[in-house]
């Protein structure tokens, strides 16, 4: 195929003779895309455009949903649940960025070390990211069993150990992966810096807070996005730990929609909470690109 | 795309083209490949889809349809059927997909009541009244209040197909006789023995509350002693103003006390049910009661045998004094019920099937895994039960029973029920009060 792309970007180079060949030179053709973009167009578009027309109706599941106006939305923004839903959303995201950030930060820079006990030690932590949450969820569930389990107490019992307890599994599940991205991060720095350091008499911390720190900037952005758009997703983690539980204390806002979906079988109101945060979560990655400039990322190595 | 017209985008128009086509028939293939997966669940030539709760218990029904399948009604009406066990938790969910999907099963299990309400509403249930009325075999085969009580506003929709499900008081023996403790029939009894095991470091009951549905058996129990069971069928029949009469708060009242007396032990929120755990923490003597659905003693009989055999014992929801309602007044399910879907390809098939629940053969089978059929000439079959002293303590208990009444989250809509269990939880965790309960409760319409 790529020898008639060619061909073809030759001649029409040739028979329009204003338009540079330079401009299409290497770009795969444009059919390329088109598998991704039917697939793309089919399991993500659709879905979301009937969603959205979904929550403009009543609908239980069984025989057509019924036009219901905009009494969906309006039940949204008066329900003191989702108020409850997305502050507790916003906290498990910001506890889990932070949690995540510092742990795998420092796991990371630790295996970037080309030491063989740290090699060997990087591909047991990377472990838990190949189990399904689920299993991890229902493993740490039987764990925090206050009558048969390790931890002492109620945990899952208590507004705070409930929470704390979903960002640690979270935190348990996805560390290993961006541990990865900051070893990557941290292997890509160059050596040079650590030894003009180390002839400015830097000690091992200073080379830490002056150096591998700044260096990572990039990476820390990347694997922060990905953390915190990750974090709003959450939900076998809630599903299986807590039920949104004690009360409704751990319910975010998939597991809202989720309620109102598969258990009520309020599907319009369901997909009006998902239409909802379609919407936040589009804002809040377009938020992190602007503010991180992660769009416009510039290299750490300009003038080096 | 500007380039279509120039000779270079002759290739790539056809490309395109060709691109197109293939992918919009992989797609075709696809969605082809999952229409003849799926297809063949409803219709094709004469095979009726039956979706059942696939617990263990669900053995009974695939040797109900293996005997139809071989019989000669089955070659009558020209039907099979093909059973599709539906793992529990995942079961009211997984059937209210189905029936709104071409694929929908051709007669499926139930609870009756509210659960099936939807399906009645969007006219996809076979009213079976007037076929149990003409057929001797459905009319006096099974007891009439169980039969009314799967219907809906006086119309039938499901025939048993299960044991009945009263909620029981279970207690252990062994404990009760070490600390000379009688079961309580009053609720000042059950106060009393409360203390007396506290002061003994056991904790009075195991509750799954986890689950939500086994600390809802408490409010119904409570309401129903406290108000009579006239309370719940005003809120059962839509009226939420219900929720406001005065049993409702002081059974709340009654639940929090129970729970700051320490009577669950600490805990109790977040263990369950349905993984085991309340079961265990009763087998293994850390709690001295359970209130339970009369399915306890199977679930104990299959983890922890010895304790079912020797150590359970059962008895009655004590009274509540001054409260209204009778002792032998009974909450819990009736039974389980196969409903047909109006759409089936073969009624006539489904039917024949249902006439198989009311044979001796399939209640003796109910009776041999522990289960006490609702069908009218049980009683005489209960000799044979794994344990016929508790199988008689049941039926006699359903049978003697001035009301039944069904589940509360079964009774009522799913709209309803889901967040009025989510109210149940927080007054049990103690994010709401009794009255704020009340309150929230008559919110719910």
């Amino acid at each position: 195929m790529s020898i008639s792309v060619t061909k073809g970007g030759s001649r029409s180079g040739a028979g329009r003779p204003r338009r540079s060949a330079g401009a299409n030179a290497g770009r795969p053709h444009a059919a390329l895309a088109l598998p991704a973009v039917l697939f793309f167009a089919f399991f993500a578009i659709v879905p979301m455009v009937l969603a959205f027309g979904l929550s403009f109706t009543k609908w239980n599941g069984l025989g057509n949903p019924q036009p219901a106006g905009l009494a969906n939305w309006q039940k949204l923004f008066e329900d003191g649940r989702l108020t409850q839903s997305l502050t507790v959303t916003v906290l498990l995201t910001v506890v889990s960025w932070a949690f995540q950030t510092v742990v795998s930060l420092l796991l990371g820079v630790w295996a970037a070390g080309r030491q063989r006990n740290r090699a060997i030690l990087s591909a047991v932590f990377f472990v838990p990211f190949l189990l399904s949450s689920t299993a991890i969820s229902l493993l740490f569930y039987a764990l925090l069993d206050p009558n048969f389990g390790i931890m002492p107490g109620d945990t899952l019992g208590s507004t705070n150990g409930a929470f704390l307890a979903i960002v640690f599994v979270g935190g348990w599940q996805f560390i290993p992966f961006h541990t990865l991205i900051y070893q990557g991060g941290a292997r890509q720095i160059p050596e040079v810096l650590y030894q003009a350091a180390a002839i400015d008499g830097a000690g091992r911390y200073r080379q830490f807070f002056s150096i591998t720190l700044p260096q990572l900037r990039n990476t820390a952005t990347t694997s922060g996005v990905l953390m915190i758009v990750g974090s709003l997703t959450y939900f076998e983690t809630v599903l299986i730990l807590t039920q949104g539980g004690p009360g409704t204390d751990t319910a975010i806002v998939p597991y809202l929609m989720y309620e109102a979906g598969f258990k009520s079988y309020d599907f319009g109101y369901a997909s009006a909470i998902a239409s909802f945060l379609v919407v936040a979560a589009t804002a809040l990655s377009l938020l992190l690109v602007r503010l991180s400039g992660f769009g416009a990322m510039r290299s750490t190595r300009e003038g080096m | 795309m500007e380039s279509t017209t120039s000779n270079g985008g002759h290739t790539f128009s056809r490309r395109w083209v060709l691109g197109a086509a293939a992918t919009t028939l992989v797609t075709a293939g696809t969605a082809g490949l999952t229409a003849c997966g799926s297809s063949g669940g409803s219709g094709g030539g004469g095979t009726l889809t039956a979706f059942v709760y696939g617990d263990g218990d669900a053995k009974v029904q695939v040797q109900a349809i293996d005997r139809f399948n071989a019989s000669a009604a089955a070659k009558k009406a020209k039907g099979k059927i093909k059973l599709e066990k539906v793992p529990g938790s995942e079961y009211p969910t997984k059937l209210r997909t189905a029936m709104g999907s071409p694929n929908a099963p051709d007669i499926f299990f139930n609870w009756g009541g509210g659960s099936i309400k939807a399906y009645r509403d969007a006219k996809q249930l076979v009213d079976l009244t007037d076929i149990i009325e003409s057929d001797p075999v459905l009319k006096s085969g099974f007891l009439p209040s169980v039969l009314t009580a799967g219907g809906l506003g006086g119309r039938k929709y499901g025939i048993p197909m299960r044991g009945m499900q009263p909620v029981i008081l279970f207690y252990n023996k062994t404990l009760f006789a070490e600390q000379k403790l009688q079961p309580p029939t009053t609720w000042d009894q059950l106060l009393d023995i409360n203390k007396k095991l506290k002061r003994a470091g056991i904790t009075p009951f195991a509750l799954g509350g986890a689950d939500i549905w086994p600390e809802l058996m408490w409010l119904e129990y409570l309401v129903d002693r406290i108000g009579g069971p006239q309370v719940f069928d005003r809120i059962k029949n839509g009226d939420a103003s219900g929720w406001g009469d005065p049993a409702v708060l002081k059974a709340a009242q009654t639940v929090k006390q129970l729970i700051d007396d320490g009577a669950f032990g600490k805990g109790f929120s977040s263990v369950a049910y349905t993984n085991g755990g309340a079961p265990a923490v009763f087998a293994k003597g850390k709690a001295a009661m359970h209130l339970m659905g009369s399915w306890e003693y199977n679930t104990q009989l299959g983890k922890f045998p010895d304790f079912a055999r020797k150590e359970l014992g059962w008895t009655a929801f004590p009274t509540i004094e001054g409260g209204a309602g009778d002792i032998r007044n009974v909450v819990g399910n009736p039974t389980n019920y196969w409903s047909v879907n109006a759409r089936t390809s073969n009624k006539d098939a489904a039917i024949a099937f249902l006439r198989d629940c009311a044979s001796e053969t399939y209640a003796k089978e109910l009776v041999a895994i522990g289960a006490i059929p609702t069908t009218a000439n049980a009683e005489k079959l209960l000799d044979a039960s794994p344990n016929p002293e508790f199988a008689k303590f049941q039926y006699q208990m359903v049978q003697q029973a001035p009301a039944f009444t069904l589940s509360w989250d079964q009774a009522v809509d799913p709209n309803v029920s889901t967040p009025m269990l989510t109210e149940v939880n927080k007054l049990f965790v103690g994010k709401s009060s009794p009255s704020q309960f009340v309150s929230a409760l008559q919110g719910l319409k």
